[in-house]
């Protein structure tokens, strides 16, 4: 007898709890000039403006977005860097993240060893959706996103310009040398944010100083 | 003394065809004469009987200030600054070269004519008066050196930013030396928890707000043009949100700066306020190179608002929308920004910018705030103007249709030149009291019809200031004539209603016949003064205000 009120009267299905992940670099500000140091060893990065990466601002104000939309219940931002890094978490914060991971590390990390490391934060915190910038403005390197789709066996909707979410599945127009190219899959998947996703928004002093906190 | 040279010039001016060898007669017989022409013009051009030479007022200007001269004793009186038609002693250049570095020193014609050149249709209608040459110093001690090197031989100095002016500030009536900052554009401080930040004069305004993206503060003041803050200070520009977040006026809190005699001066302070001493801030600002070279500006700055958003409405007429916007402001809503566009103006916004606005007069609010303050400020508005034959408020928070539709406004002086293809622009500026402000805006429509120029106005409603970009084909003299004669009626009017000619493009060389007609006799003569006392020997932009 209760099955069948069971039947007549099904109980309402569970509020999607969805999490982001959301990965993001610090780089030189795009706007600084950049310099060869003097001995050629590489970029000069004493003393130059640094801020977060203009395609992993893109990723956030996304992630930020869809929690606005409800579809995204929690953000987690991650970087990987030196302890710097941890004002592009802040960044990351006042821009609407819920909560930041710092993988502390001096000295520069190839693509596959970012892609690894990012693998291990998934495990850990199992998000239905990652995003990452398309690529970073100092190694140009565009192959994070996909090497972990690739480690991850996830699918990848790369070089996105508009994103739909909806029962688990992501519909994603990716700007390709042809055009535009929509593609559909499964979540959880692996987005790389192009320029034209959205404009990112500024970090407001009020949440800057709830992320310092 | 002076009507001998009247005669004399007209007696001159009356043979049939002119020479070279007519000119440098001239020129020994009446140096002074001679330093008003710029190189290639003619001395019909230039003479003193025409009236329009009368009306751009350079003669004027130079002729008051040699009857200012006639009390001092021979021996005291300047020598009169180098003619613009002599060249630059070698021994000058030289010199610059060991300031500044050859390759930061330009005399070739294209680069000096680019820095005589503003946004403004003055050079195509009075010619180009281009500098002897244009220096680019990295630093304020190399402008220091500069403008001994210049005290000392006597050459004039026009400062010069991102030489995006309107009135004709940066025409270099008595040639000289152009210092541009281009070089000096970096921002030496920002202090977060003071709100406040350090920048050198060539900075501009969207490089600086780009670098304080991440602090959670902004710049407000944003004219037309990505200006540099040296010119911003020095013409005491506006923008569109002056209405919440005032002009330069408001927001410089202290300037350094090089004086006619080379020595730097640093004014003001990081202090909120002070009540010590002469306010040479505010005495600077709006100057327009005419009392000192601004090399260092120290700006005040604003929280990014938590939340903004954007609405349009449409009127059935001018005197509505106007009234609408009293309204609000005397309900004390603080708006950050209210913006009138006429139907001409819709017209060719949507022509341009491929929009679909409603071709009616056309008012643009932006609100910032709190979500919730955001929210409230924009009910109280949108019930405000259905009062005032307002219909189809529109709202916007997206940020990209947001800045779609500021775009729109921005390009609007680009969309009215565009209505006649192959015109330039002659910006208007008048800024009246609110209360006057339909009055004005309808007598100068009413005589802008019986003109039969183009000109598609927009204004600032929020401070009584309106701008009608006309649309002019500078080659027809006729037509150049008749938008200097609408601009000047526009000037008188807005000065009879209580306000000024110029609201935010400043004076330059344009506007300064209304000088005295606005401030009167007794100001203008201070004016002088202070200029005097600080620039005795009139290097520092002559032929501007103050000369």
């Amino acid at each position: 007898w209760p099955s069948l009120l069971f039947d007549l009267y099904p109980p309402p299905p569970q509020a999607k709890r969805m999490r982001a992940l959301v990965a993001v670099k610090r780089v030189v500000d795009y706007a600084v000039k950049i310099r060869v140091k003097g001995d050629k060893s590489g970029v000069e990065t004493a003393g130059v403006k640094m801020s977060m990466n203009p395609f992993c601002e893109i990723a956030v104000e996304e992630a930020v977005r869809l929690k606005e939309k409800k579809v995204v219940e929690e953000i987690v931002a991650v970087s990987i860097g030196p302890k710097q890094s941890a004002d592009t978490l802040r960044t990351a914060l006042a821009m609407g993240a819920d909560r930041a991971v710092h993988i502390n590390h001096d000295g520069i990390l190839q693509p596959l060893a970012v892609a690894k490391l990012l693998k291990a934060v998934v495990d850990k915190e199992s998000p239905d959706v990652v995003f990452v910038g398309k690529q970073a403005i100092d190694d140009d390197a565009n192959q994070t996103g996909q090497m972990l789709a690739g480690l991850l066996g996830w699918p990848q909707g790369t070089f996105c310009s508009k994103l739909e979410i909806a029962d688990k599945k992501a519909t994603v127009e990716r700007e390709v040398d042809g055009g535009i190219e929509t593609v559909s899959m499964g979540l959880p998947a692996v987005i790389t944010a192009d320029l034209r996703l959205n404009d990112p928004r500024y970090a407001t002093l009020p949440n800057i100083m709830k992320a310092k906190k | 003394m002076l009507r001998r040279t009247e005669i004399a010039v007209s007696k001159v001016c009356k043979t049939a065809a002119f020479h070279d060898a007519n000119r440098r007669q001239i020129s020994v017989a009446f140096p002074r004469m001679m330093t008003t022409l710029a190189q290639g013009r003619t001395i019909a051009a230039a003479c003193p009987l025409q009236r329009r030479f009368w009306r751009s007022s350079v003669v004027g200007g130079l002729l008051e200030s040699r009857s200012g001269l006639r009390g001092l004793p021979e021996s005291q009186r300047p020598r009169g600054l180098h003619a613009a038609t002599e060249p630059l002693p070698t021994m000058v250049l030289d010199a610059l070269n060991a300031i500044v570095g050859a390759d930061k020193v330009s005399t070739g014609l294209a680069v000096r004519e680019q820095h005589a050149r503003d946004e403004s249709y003055h050079a195509d209608s009075d010619g180009i008066f281009p500098p002897h040459a244009v220096v680019f110093p990295s630093s304020t001690e190399q402008v220091a050196e500069i403008v001994k090197l210049c005290a000392q031989n006597d050459i004039a100095i026009v400062p010069s930013g991102a030489c995006t002016s309107l009135e004709g500030h940066l025409a270099a009536l008595k040639g000289g030396v152009s210092v541009n900052m281009r070089d000096m554009k970096e921002v030496l401080e920002v202090n977060a928890s003071d709100m406040d930040c350090r920048v050198q004069a060539g900075v501009t305004r969207i490089q600086l707000n780009e670098f304080i993206r991440d602090t959670g503060l902004f710049f407000p003041v944003d004219p037309g043009a990505d200006a540099s803050f040296g010119g911003m200070a020095s013409t005491r520009a506006s923008g569109t949100n002056a209405v919440r977040y005032g002009t330069m006026r408001d927001n410089v809190l202290g300037i350094t700066a090089v004086l006619a005699d080379g020595s730097i001066v640093r004014t003001g302070g990081r202090a909120r306020k002070s009540s010590t001493g002469y306010d040479l801030t505010r005495l600077l600002i709006g100057s327009e190179g005419t009392l000192g070279i601004i090399t260092e500006v120290t700006i005040r700055l604003h929280g990014q608002p938590e939340a903004i958003s954007s609405a349009v409405c449409e009127f059935e007429s001018l005197h509505g929308a106007v009234d609408a916007t009293i309204a609000i402001i005397q309900c004390g809503i603080p708006v950050a920004r209210v913006e009138l566009l006429d139907s001409a103006t819709c017209d060719a916004v949507n022509k341009y910018s491929k929009m679909n606005l409603a071709v009616v007069p056309t008012l643009f609010f932006e609100f910032h705030g709190s979500s919730s303050a955001v929210a409230e400020q924009a009910q109280q508005v949108g019930d405000l103007v259905a009062e005032f034959g307002g219909s189809g408020f529109k709202w916007s928070a997206s940020p990209e249709e947001r800045s779609q539709l500021w775009k729109a406004r921005h390009d609007a002086y680009y969309a009215s030149i565009a209505l006649r293809p192959g015109c330039k622009g002659m910006p208007t500026d008048a800024c009246v009291p609110i209360s006057r402000l339909a009055d004005c805006i309808l007598e100068t429509e009413k005589d802008l019809k019986e003109t039969g120029l183009v000109g598609p106005m927009l204004g600032h409603v929020g401070d009584g200031n309106f701008h009608m970009c006309l649309a002019i084909d500078v080659a027809d003299k006729h037509e150049v004539q008749m938008a200097k004669d609408f601009g000047a009626r526009l000037a008188r009017r807005a000065i009879s209603m209580g306000g000024t000619c110029s609201g935010e493009h400043g004076v330059g060389y344009g506007k300064l016949p209304f000088l005295d007609e606005e401030h009167g006799p007794v100001a203008v003569q201070m004016m002088r003064s202070i200029k005097s006392a600080l620039d005795p020997k009139g290097l520092l932009n002559p032929g501007k205000m103050g000369s």
